[in-house]
């Protein structure tokens, strides 16, 4: 830019701050972009501003009282959270959640995975500047909020899953209504890309920006859709199954460049299409197959597993998530740490930033679905 | 190649350093020296059989003793994974980056100085990550007390529960 100006114009790097209160930033997150114009030099991420200290509530609460906590951690994917913490405890101590619970662990989190897409493909509108598709997904997402409703009792943070199994069984005439939703949904997808994500301008918007090679998102620990889209073919679910997960076919879908460059905005924004189809195929044949029993295991009130640790990992809507538990054999946890996937993307979106526009790093945000309160925990 | 078999080609190559490995389940873990934690890591990274190409995770835990760093490692090519671990004194604990190796250590870095006070050394941008910058003291430590109040904001807010029962009480003294 400099080299076109005229000599007596006197150009200078200008320090611009965005966030923490941004409609784009999704949550309370704050950069400090330093810029040539419109072009970035450098964004620095500062976050923490949504810092609970969950990790620290944790060693206070005990195993049981810290499942509604666990909600906290991503609030627009509960689910997943519930999840690990259940499945890390399950594997201290060595119990075996009976197959109805697991299908119905199955079911709540693929309902949930569609919702937290839901969010993010109408976010991805809003952030360059139309407003129509997130009202959209935005009607389909409350439908799912109504049938995790009726389902738990809660709209946003659940606390559906508990120690062994889940805490209630589905509802009478939930699973037709769950198989009704799935049979609006499928026409739905299509009228969204027809609408939004093969727009014209949407494509021009999102293609070709910020691409990641593969090397560099597993050097960064991406995960989940962000990975995929680099065209690494990884997902827990299929590469370190877990639950009833090895029960069910599905595909995993890959970036492939299909409008641009492998790894772009595009590409991270259709893994979320693509995967809300491969989530309805998952929910189809668990709502036909699903055993009879009893949805909970047998566990003592006051659960104290073995002495020991664990890691697990969940692939939540925000890819692959790491909970890693120490239990020295009281009733309390000596250290619970999960690494979730909005961590990893911000610790990439540095690297990124350069030689971007201003503009772009909305879009960047958006693509990486990053979600402030996972990040800070 | 399971996490037992890569532990005994990490002993067979460096020998002493390798303190200890741990075959309890569900996860078995190798404790090392923390002088030759990069020197590992780096063979984990670069022998082609093992291709550690990942830093799934790394955090800390005060074992009230000893600060103890976990490094969770993982490999997309050979779909295996290790768990590395290191023990470090309580009082100033230090040990080298791995940022150098892989890239997402720095962040995961970064929030163990925050939370735990560890120092990595080598980092490029060793700063308190969640907590504001002027904050005392290392909060996932076990002896962290939590200050009653910072910047003039208390921490700390009285239960109206334990006031109703003061008020009772003092109503029952009077008659």
């Amino acid at each position: 830019m400099t080299s076109t100006a005229e000599p007596s114009l006197r150009t200078e790097e200008m320090t611009l701050n965005m966030g923490p209160q941004h409609p784009s930033t999704h949550g309370v997150l704050r950069f400090v972009i330093r810029a040539d114009g419109e072009v970035m030099r450098e964004a620095v991420p500062d976050v923490g501003y949504l810092h609970r200290s969950i990790e620290k509530i944790a060693e206070k609460v005990g195993y049981h009282g810290f499942m509604p906590y666990t909600d906290r951690v991503d609030y627009v994917c509960a689910m997943f959270t519930n999840q690990g913490w259940g499945m890390a405890c399950e594997r201290l101590a060595g119990i075996q959640v009976p197959r109805r619970g697991e299908y119905c662990r199955v079911i709540s989190t693929e309902f949930n995975r569609i919702a937290s897409h839901l969010l993010t493909v109408g976010l991805m509108g809003m952030d360059i500047g139309a407003m129509t598709p997130f009202l959209h997904a935005l009607r389909e997402r409350e439908m799912i909020n109504d049938l995790i409703e009726e389902l738990c009792g809660a709209r946003l943070t659940f606390n559906y899953m508990r120690i062994g199994g889940v805490a209630w069984d589905l509802p009478p005439g939930w699973r037709e209504k769950a198989l009704d939703y799935l049979d609006h949904l499928d026409p739905i997808l299509a009228e969204y890309n027809a609408l939004f994500s093969y727009n014209k301008i949407c494509i021009q918007r999102l293609a070709n920006v910020a691409p990641i090679s593969a090397a560099d998102a597993i050097n960064y620990n991406l995960v989940g859709p962000n990975l995929r889209a680099c065209g690494v073919k990884w997902d827990v679910r299929k590469d370190l199954p877990y639950s009833v997960y090895p029960d069910f076919e599905f595909d995993v879908p890959v970036g492939r460049g299909e409008w641009g460059t492998i790894g772009d905005s595009m590409d991270r924004y259709m893994m979320r299409i693509y995967e809300m189809k491969e989530s309805a195929k998952i929910l189809r044949q668990a709502l036909t197959r699903m055993p009879d029993g009893p949805v909970l295991a047998k566990v003592v009130r006051n659960f104290r597993p073995p002495a020991g640790e664990c890691q697990v990992r969940v692939e939540s809507a925000r890819g692959d998530q790491g909970w890693y538990v120490v239990s020295d054999g009281s009733g309390y946890p000596w250290r619970v740490h999960v690494r979730t996937g909005s961590f990893a993307a911000m610790g990439i979106i540095q690297k990124l930033s350069r030689g971007l526009m201003i503009a772009d790093l909305v879009v960047l945000i958006a693509s990486l679905d990053v979600i402030a309160p996972e990040i800070d925990r | 190649m399971e996490a037992l078999q890569i532990y005994q080609r990490l002993r067979v190559r460096f020998g002493e350093r390798v303190l200890e490995t741990i075959e309890k389940k569900p996860d078995p873990f190798v404790v090392i020296d923390p002088a030759s934690l990069v020197e590992i890591c780096r063979y984990l990274r670069e022998d082609p059989e093992l291709a550690m190409d990942c830093l799934s995770n790394e955090t800390g835990v005060d074992y009230k003793d000893y600060i103890g760093l976990v490094y969770h490692l993982f490999s997309y090519s050979h779909r295996h994974g290790a768990v590395l671990k290191i023990k470090l004194p309580r009082e100033e604990p230090r040990v080298a980056t791995v940022e150098n190796i892989w890239k997402s250590a720095n962040w995961m870095e970064r929030e163990i100085f925050d939370l735990l006070g560890v120092n990595f050394e080598g980092h490029s941008d060793m700063r308190r990550i969640l907590m504001p910058e002027d904050w005392l003291g290392y909060p996932l430590r076990k002896d962290f007390v939590e200050p009653q109040e910072y910047h003039g904001i208390s921490t700390v807010r009285e239960s109206p529960i334990v006031r109703l029962d003061q008020l009772k009480k003092d109503q029952h003294k009077k008659t």
